[in-house]
C-alpha cells in the first residue's frame, strides 16, 4: 500500500478539491496578490458589519464532500454557495482533534488544551471578549448557538484580562427544550447529545432563566416552541430554529453556530453520518437564506462555514476510517473554509494552506477589533 | 518508574503465559523508553488470550529487541525517547495499567502538541519492524465473504462503488441457496485447511449453524452480554463524579466472566467478545456497526485464512440515551439505512484483507444477500469489469480464487 507523506497528502486534498471545483462550479484559481480593502470598497460600515460563522460539524471528511463520490451529499453548498464564496481549499487543524476542543480553539485562534469532556472555559481570549471589549458592544450583541451541553462555556474565556461577563450569550437549544418539555419523550430525537460520551456531557443549570430567555428575548411562548419543535427531526434543525428567532428579535452583529449531528459517525453507522452531512448542507443554505431575507442582516453580513476538522481516512490503517477522527492523520487535520457576503469575491478557489487559528484575527479586522493574543494569520484574500 | 528498574516480580499479576514471556525478556524490557513499552505490555499483558497470528507476531518483535546491537537501539528508539513525558505519566502503575498508562499518554502528547511526533516515531518503528521482522505469508490464499442487505425488498442504491474499480461486477446472479452455498464453501475450507482460528462466521443477526472448524460470533448471541454491559455503563456513569476516563477505566477491567461470556471453555475467542462490545465504538447498539468491527478486528489480530461477514438490519436511530439503555423488547429496524452500511463495511472488510500478508493472493466476494448483484475481486479476477452472463455464487467462487 502506499504511504503518503502527511505533507505530500495535504497538498493532494487540496489539489484535488481545487480541481474538482473548478470542473464542477466553473470557479477561479484566486491568488494572493489581488488588491486589498474589498471590504472598504464593499461601502459598509465597520461599524454595521454583522459575522455569521457555521461550523460544519462535528468532524467531515473529503470523500463525504468535496471529492467527486461526495458531491451527491452537499448539492446546496455546490450549487447554491460556492459560486458565491471565496473558498479556501486547504485549512489544516494542528490541534486537538476533539469537537470541543477545537471548537474552542477556532473561537479563540489559539489551539487550546483543555479537556474536551469537561466543562471548563477556553483559556484565551474568544473572538466574542475581543469583540465586546474593543467595540464596547453590550452581551445581546454576539451569541452562540451550540446543540450540545459540552458547549456551554465556549462563549468567554477564564483568561485574566477578559473571562465572566464579557463574552457571548450561549443558547443551547436542547437545554431549552428539555425545560420546556420537561423531558416528555416526544422530543427525545430532537435531544440527542454527544456521540463520544452520551452520559458524560456536563450539566448545565438554569432552567428558569432559559425559559425566560424564551419568552423575553425570542419572543417565543412556551407552547408555540414545543409545536413548532415537534416538526424537526434533528438537534442541529432545532439549533437553526432558534438562530432564525434569535436573529429576527435579537440581530446579533456576531452569531456562531455550531453543528454537530454529523458526529453520530462515533457510532459507526456511515448512512447515518452521510444522513448527516446531508441535513447539514440543507442548514447551511438556510442560514444564508435567512442572512439574505433579514433586513438586520441583508448585504452587511459575511457568512463563514467551516467543519471543526475532517475524520480519519480509509487508508491509515489506525483508525476505521470515517468513524473516528483519533489518528491526526491528514485527512482528519486537513479541511475548508468558504466565506460568502459582501466585498467577499465570488467563485474563487485558494489553495495555500491556511491554519484553523487564522480565521479570529481575520473576523477582528473586517468587524474592527484586534484579536491581540490569537495565534493566527490575517487571511488577505478576504480583507 | 523508570524502565531500567523493572524486576520479574513486578510481573506477578500477568497471567502465567505473559509473565513466562516477560520475565525471559526482561533485559530487552529495561532498556525501552517509557514512551514506547506499555504500549507493548498492552499487548503482551493479554498474551494468554490471544490468537495463534498474533502471538507469533508479538514473540518475533520481542526477540526483534535482543538481536539489535547497541548502535541500533538509538536508531529504532531515538525519537520515542525525545517524547517529554510527565511527572504523573511517570509515577503511573504503567506495568499493571499499561492500556489505561496508553489512553493518558494519548492525551498527554495531543495536550503538549507531541502527537505528530509520536505519530512519526510510530510509523518509522513500524517499518523498521516490518523491514526486519516480515510478517509471515499465509500458507494458503485468504478469502473473505461479505453479505449485505438482509431484510432489503428493493433498493436503488449503487452498490459497491468503492469495489468496482478493483474487481468484476455480477449483474446477473442466481441468489437461490445462496447463503447456504457460502457457508458450505466456508465449511468446506476449514476442513481442508485447519488451522484454530483460522476461518471466521460473523453475523450481525441470528447466526445459522456452524461447523466446529469455524470460529462463530453473532449479534443475537451476544444479546444477553450486551444488556449487562449497557447497565454496567448505565449504572457507572451515574456514579457521582464519574467521567469517560472512569468509564473506560471500568471497561476495561471487565472480565468474560463479568458478562456471562464463557464461550464452552474457549477463553481467547470469549476474550475476543468481550473487548468488541467494551472497547468498540456502537457495537453495543448497531448490528452494522458490530459486524462490520469484529470483521475488522478478526481480520486484524486473527489474520484468518476464511472469513465470512453477514450483515443484517440495525435498529432504527434513536436518541443516544435510549439506544444504550438496555433494549426494548422490539425495535424498528432500518433495513435500507443497513444497507448502506454494510456496502461501507464491505469495502472496509476489503481494505482490512488487504493490508495482511499475501494480498496479492487474496479473493474477495461480496454479494446482495437474496438479489442478483455480487462483486469479486483477486488475482485471476479482471479489475473494473461487468459481467451481465448467468451465474452462481459456486460459479463466481471457482472463477474468483
Amino acid at each position: 500500500m502506499t504511504r503518503f507523506s502527511p505533507n505530500t497528502l495535504d497538498r493532494g486534498l487540496s489539489w484535488s478539491r481545487r480541481e474538482f471545483l473548478r470542473d464542477a462550479a466553473g470557479l477561479v484559481l484566486g491568488s494572493s496578490l489581488f488588491s486589498s480593502s474589498l471590504w472598504a470598497r464593499s461601502g459598509i460600515l465597520q461599524k454595521d458589519r454583522k459575522v455569521v460563522v457555521i461550523t460544519f460539524g462535528g468532524g467531515a471528511r473529503d470523500q463525504e464532500t468535496f471529492a467527486p463520490e461526495g458531491q451527491e451529499n452537499i448539492p446546496n453548498l455546490m450549487r447554491e454557495l460556492i459560486p458565491q464564496s471565496s473558498f479556501f481549499a486547504q485549512v489544516v487543524n494542528r490541534g486537538i482533534l476533539g469537537h470541543y476542543v477545537a471548537t474552542a480553539s477556532l473561537a479563540t485562534g489559539v489551539y487550546e488544551t483543555i479537556n474536551n469532556f469537561a466543562s471548563l472555559p477556553p483559556e484565551s481570549p474568544t473572538v466574542f471578549e475581543y469583540f465586546r471589549k474593543d467595540l464596547r458592544r453590550p452581551s445581546s450583541d454576539a451569541w452562540v448557538v451550540a446543540p450540545s451541553n459540552g458547549f456551554n462555556r465556549i462563549g468567554e474565556s477564564s483568561h485574566r484580562l477578559y473571562g465572566p461577563g464579557q463574552g457571548a450569550r450561549v443558547i443551547l437549544p436542547k437545554h431549552l427544550l428539555t425545560a420546556a418539555t420537561k423531558g416528555t419523550a416526544d422530543y427525545d430525537h430532537l435531544l440527542r447529545d454527544n456521540y463520544e460520551t452520551p452520559f458524560f456531557a456536563p450539566e448545565v443549570v438554569g432552567n428558569e432563566f432559559e425559559l425566560e430567555q424564551l419568552r423575553s428575548l425570542l419572543k417565543l411562548s412556551v407552547d408555540d416552541f414545543k409545536t413548532h419543535a415537534l416538526t424537526l427531526s434533528s438537534p442541529d434543525e432545532l439549533s437553526v430554529y432558534i438562530v432564525r428567532r434569535l436573529m429576527r428579535q435579537a440581530a446579533p452583529s456576531l452569531l456562531w453556530i455550531t453543528m454537530h449531528d454529523i458526529d453520530i459517525a462515533h457510532a459507526g453507522a456511515y448512512s447515518l453520518y452521510v444522513d448527516g452531512i446531508r441535513r447539514t448542507d440543507r442548514l447551511c443554505l438556510d442560514v444564508w437564506k435567512a442572512i439574505q431575507s433579514e433586513p438586520e442582516y441583508a448585504g452587511k453580513t459575511t457568512l463563514f462555514i467551516l467543519p471543526d476538522f475532517g475524520r480519519d481516512s480509509d487508508e491509515d490503517s489506525a483508525g476505521n476510517g470515517f468513524q473516528h477522527h483519533r489518528t491526526g492523520d491528514a485527512m482528519s487535520r486537513t479541511t475548508w473554509m468558504m466565506a460568502l457576503g459582501p466585498g467577499i469575491r465570488e467563485g474563487v478557489v485558494y489553495d495555500r494552506p491556511l491554519d484553523s487559528t487564522d480565521l479570529v484575527p481575520t473576523i477582528g479586522s473586517m468587524m474592527g477589533f484586534s484579536a491581540s493574543q490569537s495565534q493566527g494569520k490575517l487571511i488577505q484574500e478576504l480583507l | 518508574m523508570p524502565t531500567r528498574e523493572l524486576k520479574p516480580d513486578q510481573f506477578n499479576g500477568y497471567p502465567p503465559e505473559a509473565r513466562k514471556l516477560a520475565i525471559a525478556n526482561l533485559r530487552a524490557l529495561q532498556v525501552l523508553p517509557l514512551s514506547f513499552l506499555p504500549s507493548l505490555l498492552r499487548e503482551l499483558v493479554e498474551y494468554d488470550y490471544k490468537f495463534p497470528a498474533e502471538r507469533t507476531s508479538l514473540e518475533r518483535e520481542i526477540s526483534n529487541f535482543n538481536s539489535l546491537a547497541p548502535e541500533q537501539w538509538k536508531e529504532w528508539f531515538g525519537a520515542f525517547e525525545k517524547i517529554q513525558l510527565s511527572a504523573s505519566l511517570e509515577k503511573f502503575d504503567w506495568i499493571n495499567q499499561p492500556a489505561q498508562f496508553v489512553e493518558q499518554l494519548s492525551a498527554h502528547l495531543w495536550t503538549t502538541h507531541q502527537q505528530d511526533d509520536f505519530r512519526r516515531a510510530a510509523t518509522e518503528y513500524g517499518n523498521r519492524l516490518h523491514a526486519a521482522v516480515p510478517p509471515l505469508e499465509p500458507f494458503f490464499p485468504r478469502l473473505s465473504i461479505v453479505v449485505v442487505g438482509q431484510g432489503v425488498s428493493a433498493s436503488e442504491y449503487p452498490l459497491f462503488r468503492k469495489l468496482r474499480p478493483h474487481g468484476a461486477l455480477y449483474t446477473n446472479v442466481n441468489p437461490e441457496g445462496g447463503l447456504d452455498t457460502l457457508l458450505e464453501f466456508v465449511a468446506s475450507r476449514a476442513k481442508a485447511h485447519p488451522a484454530k482460528y483460522g476461518h471466521w462466521y460473523v453475523d450481525g443477526g441470528q447466526e445459522n449453524p456452524c461447523d466446529s472448524g469455524v470460529a462463530c460470533i453473532s449479534y443475537r448471541k451476544l444479546e444477553p452480554a450486551r444488556n449487562q454491559l449497557l447497565a454496567r455503563i448505565r449504572k457507572q456513569s451515574e456514579m457521582p463524579g464519574s467521567g469517560p476516563e472512569n468509564l473506560r477505566t471500568v471497561m476495561s477491567a471487565l472480565r468474560p466472566a463479568d458478562l456471562h461470556l464463557e464461550h464452552s471453555g474457549d477463553a481467547v475467542l470469549a476474550r475476543f467478545e468481550l473487548k468488541l462490545l467494551a472497547e468498540g465504538s456502537g457495537t453495543q447498539i448497531f448490528s452494522t456497526t458490530f459486524a462490520q468491527w469484529a470483521a475488522r478486528e478478526a481480520l486484524r489480530r486473527a489474520q484468518p485464512l476464511t472469513l465470512l461477514v453477514r450483515f443484517a438490519p440495525r435498529q432504527r436511530q434513536r436518541p443516544m440515551n435510549e439506544m444504550l439503555s438496555v433494549a426494548k423488547e422490539t425495535v424498528e429496524l432500518d433495513p435500507a439505512g443497513s444497507l448502506v452500511d454494510a456496502d461501507l463495511g464491505a469495502y472496509y472488510t476489503w481494505l482490512n484483507q488487504q493490508r495482511l500478508t499475501g494480498a496479492g493472493q487474496s479473493s474477495f466476494l461480496a454479494w446482495f444477500e437474496g438479489r442478483n448483484i455480487a462483486i469479486a475481486t483477486g488475482p485471476a479476477v479482471p479489475r473494473g469489469t461487468v459481467s451481465s452472463s448467468p451465474a452462481d455464487l459456486r460459479q463466481i467462487l471457482s472463477w474468483t480464487i
